[in-house]
């Protein structure tokens, strides 16, 4: 008697675990769906190199003196796509003026950020300073790697490299 | 003891119903699948797997949404103005409305083709039609903007249409209502429609690289109402099908008098044989007028052209072009299937659905199984000579097939608001699954292609009732997804539409996502009023009109201050857009224009007109929210007394004293 009331008591177990299986189960597409939302990690602040920037330029050999054709190009891109926010002069417009720029950067950190702002402006310490006063991220401008550099050579010209 | 077990057995009982109700479907009694919601959700930042493109049916417009999720993501605007986007309001777009009619801001976009290669959607565009002021119009998937319309002559009501051949060499429009040809021949009695109406069915070719259309030639028939067609494919590749109704060839109360008839037709057109004739030089030219509107992507803007002639051949003057198959009444839909084997008709007053073969016919037509009368010039074949058989008691009223790609066909019934599946081979119905209410298009991905992608369904139906939150006497079409990879079809989802669509086409998104335009290229930019960047920004008068070279970016206008407008100027803003970001379009609205405003995109000019009709100060502003300090991207606008003595000036930045 004993033994089979044992029995049926494991009966009615069972029965109470399976039905909670499949509640369980019956909840499952909600959880698996929170789950899924992708998990965005931020980079380590020791990742990135405030001298390089982020982008695909390493090192810029730019010699001593100015390649005043190429500068020329670079002003010509300038004027299209650049000094709608940017004076030449220190003065600040929507960003801050170019004059001295290539004296303060390195010049793949001017190349990548010009290449590939959004990325940077994420990390760079001073590049979110700038976007705390100016409140206007720049935008891609969708540069070529050429182009870029043209514009850094212009850039060179503005800062008296000759 | 006893009371342990009793406990047990009642708090099992409670579990067990508890779980079973949470499996439960819920809702307004359909039979949805307890895991719907997750089959069609497409979780945050993921893309769906199907481009959806959808008819906006009287809108005018094309919608774009993602499947499986229903969202939608864009409306095209095609043949209906879309002050939202500027078209139809801006110079630009302007003429891509012109039609031998002058300018028409309103059109009832019916079908949706996508363009086929080897009889497979091939990304490139879609085909639409307008069925009011017959038109056909081609959308670029790179930029999912309209990028051609031309206007079909001797056609009134461009029904029948844009369905393609097999690789897209021609794009079909043919005439709902038969008319008689354009001209002045045209001014005859109604009651004279058995010997002045025609049929046209137009050949509209499509360039293979560029997508430019061409009215080949069109056929002339006897005065019938073609409804919808489909082009042969596989082994019917060079053979066209169109469901004709209204062979009773009435003109009054059509709904009781074009439905006396046991049988209308099917007509079964040979085009290759007939662009051979074509090519003969065996065509006859005819004096017309009709408009070809195109958008040049270097100039932004787009060019209206009338053009007065096209090449008809009369299928009634030739023995192998056109032949007629009997279908039981008025038939609707006309689909081949992916092997190009069957023709399946849909008599929308018809109980069963008659399939056609392609191989009898062809025999029929070889031992010229004809009826002893012929209809208008054209052989009848005989009914039973060109069956395959015969689906009987599929449900009422059906319209329309599609395929998936296990042999298996998908009708609509729109009296019976279901949707029916069915084997061809069989002539066997499989499933059917209501629809609420009363489907009319139905859709599978890749459907009308040689090879179905199936999985999924979509009804398109015309009557909503209760399905959403009521929203007074008009109500949003709703569409409804079912899940078709079983034998049984599943509902997953409702979502709500733009206008009435008619039709549809799913391509898989990999086919078009990569392809899409982010920008445009402002050194592409050949726009005659364009400012090349603000040093190039500025006024300029010719006698009363004034142009305006006014440049955006994040977030200024440049010039921001114009001073010297006066009153009686045209005023002529181009506004070009300096930025070069994805999803970095500029708006421009100024106060009192009679206008929309317009919509820029990054290397894009827009131009918008305006004629001030006071004296005052204007505000102009950016509509569209672009950065932390979209709010400051505004400016004004003097305007002056005719003859005032204020010298025009503009200036972004400084603030010049007025030259009074």
């Amino acid at each position: 008697m004993a033994n089979k009331t044992q029995l049926n008591e494991k009966k009615l177990m069972l029965l109470l675990m399976l039905g909670i299986v499949i509640y369980a189960c019956s909840q499952g597409g909600k959880q698996s769906a929170d789950s899924q939302s992708a998990q965005t990690t931020a980079a380590q602040p020791s990742d990135y190199d405030p001298k390089r920037g982020l982008g695909k330029f390493d090192k810029v050999d730019v010699g001593n003196t100015l390649d005043a054709a190429l500068a020329q190009e670079g002003k010509l891109i300038a004027d299209v796509k650049c000094a709608s926010c940017h004076k030449y002069t220190s003065e600040r417009l929507v960003g801050p003026g170019w004059s001295g720029v290539t004296k303060k950067h390195q010049p793949a950190w001017i190349m990548n950020f010009i290449t590939n702002p959004d990325p940077m402006i994420d990390k760079d310490p001073e590049l979110q300073a700038q976007l705390e006063i100016c409140l206007v991220r720049m935008p891609n401008q969708n540069l070529s790697d050429e182009d870029a550099r043209k514009i850094l050579e212009f850039m060179r010209e503005n800062d008296g490299v000759n | 003891m006893k009371r342990r077990k009793h406990l047990l057995w009642l708090l099992a009982a409670m579990v067990v119903s508890i779980s079973f109700s949470a499996c439960k479907p819920r809702g307004a009694g359909s039979a949805v699948t307890g895991n719907a919601a997750a089959r069609t959700y497409v979780p945050p930042g993921q893309y769906d797997e199907f481009y959806n493109f959808v008819s906006g049916g009287f809108s005018g417009q094309m919608s774009v949404y993602g499947l499986p999720s229903g969202r939608l993501f864009r409306v095209i605007p095609v043949f209906s103005v879309d002050p939202e986007k500027g078209w139809g309001f801006s110079e630009e777009t302007k003429p891509m409305l012109e039609t031998s009619h002058g300018f028409i801001p309103w059109d009832d976009l019916h079908h949706i083709e996508a363009s086929f290669t080897d009889g497979m959607p091939d990304g490139k565009w879609m085909f639409a039609n307008s069925n009011n002021t017959p038109r056909l119009a081609r959308i670029d998937l790179a930029t999912h903007r309209t990028a051609e319309i031309i206007e079909i002559p001797n056609t009134g009501g461009n029904h029948c249409s844009p369905f393609t051949t097999e690789n897209s060499e021609y794009v079909i429009a043919a005439t709902r209502f038969s008319v008689p040809p354009d001209g002045p021949g045209g001014d005859v009695p109604i009651s004279s429609y058995k010997e002045n109406f025609k049929g046209h069915i137009s050949f509209v070719r499509v360039d293979k690289e560029t997508g430019e259309f061409d009215i080949a030639f069109q056929l002339k028939t006897p005065g019938l109402n073609f409804d919808l067609s489909s082009a042969g494919k596989g082994k019917s590749n060079g053979w066209l099908f169109l469901s004709c109704y209204n062979s009773e060839q009435a003109h009054t109360l059509l709904e009781v008098s074009a439905s006396q008839n046991d049988k209308d037709f099917i007509l079964a057109i040979n085009w290759k044989k007939a662009e051979e004739y074509f090519k003969a030089g065996r065509g006859t030219k005819q004096a017309v007028r009709y408009a070809h509107n195109k958008y040049n992507e270097e100039t932004h803007s787009a060019t209206s052209e009338i053009k007065t002639e096209v090449t008809v051949l009369d299928v009634a003057d030739f023995e192998d072009l056109a032949y007629l198959i009997p279908c039981p009444k008025s038939p609707h839909g006309t689909d081949v299937n992916p092997t190009g084997e069957y023709i399946i008709g849909s008599g929308k007053l018809a109980a069963l659905i008659p399939v056609f073969s392609f191989d009898k016919l062809q025999n029929a037509i070889a031992n010229k199984d004809f009826e002893a009368e012929q209809y208008g010039g054209i052989p009848v074949v005989k009914y039973e000579s060109a069956l395959h058989g015969e689906v009987e008691k599929p449900g009422l009223g059906p319209l329309h097939t599609e395929f998936d790609d296990k042999g298996n066909a998908y009708t609509s019934f729109f009296v019976s608001s279901e949707i029916v599946k069915w084997n061809i081979e069989k002539l066997e119905v499989i499933d059917r699954q209501p629809t609420y209410y009363s489907v009319g298009h139905l859709m599978v991905a890749g459907g009308n292609s040689k090879k179905p992608y199936g999985k999924y369904l979509v009804a398109y139906n015309k009557i909503t009732k209760d399905r959403f939150l009521p929203t007074g006497p008009e109500l949003c079409h709703a569409a409804q997804l079912f899940d078709i990879s079983g034998e049984k079809m599943e509902l997953l989802l409702d979502f709500p539409t733009i206008g009435e669509p008619h039709y549809a086409q799913a391509v898989p998104a990999d086919l078009i996502k990569d392809r899409s335009v982010k920008i445009y290229d402002i050194n592409a930019n050949k726009h005659p009023y364009i400012a090349k960047g603000e040093s190039e920004a500025r006024v300029e008068r010719n006698g009363n009109t004034v142009h305006v070279y006014l440049t955006t970016i994040r977030s200024h206008f440049t010039p921001d201050n114009i001073e010297g407008i006066q009153l009686g100027d045209e005023v002529y803003f181009h506004v070009t857009n300096i930025e070069q970001d994805w999803d970095m379009p500029h708006g421009f609205a100024i106060k009192g224009a009679g206008n929309s405003e317009l919509l820029v995109m990054p290397g894009e000019t827009q131009t918008l007109k305006w004629v001030p009709d006071r004296t005052g100060i204007f505000p102009m502003y950016c509509t569209d929210f672009c950065s932390a300090l979209h709010q400051e991207m505004s400016g004004y606008v003097r305007v002056s007394p005719k003859g005032s003595n204020v010298q025009l000036a503009f200036s972004t930045g400084v603030n010049p004293s007025a030259g009074e």
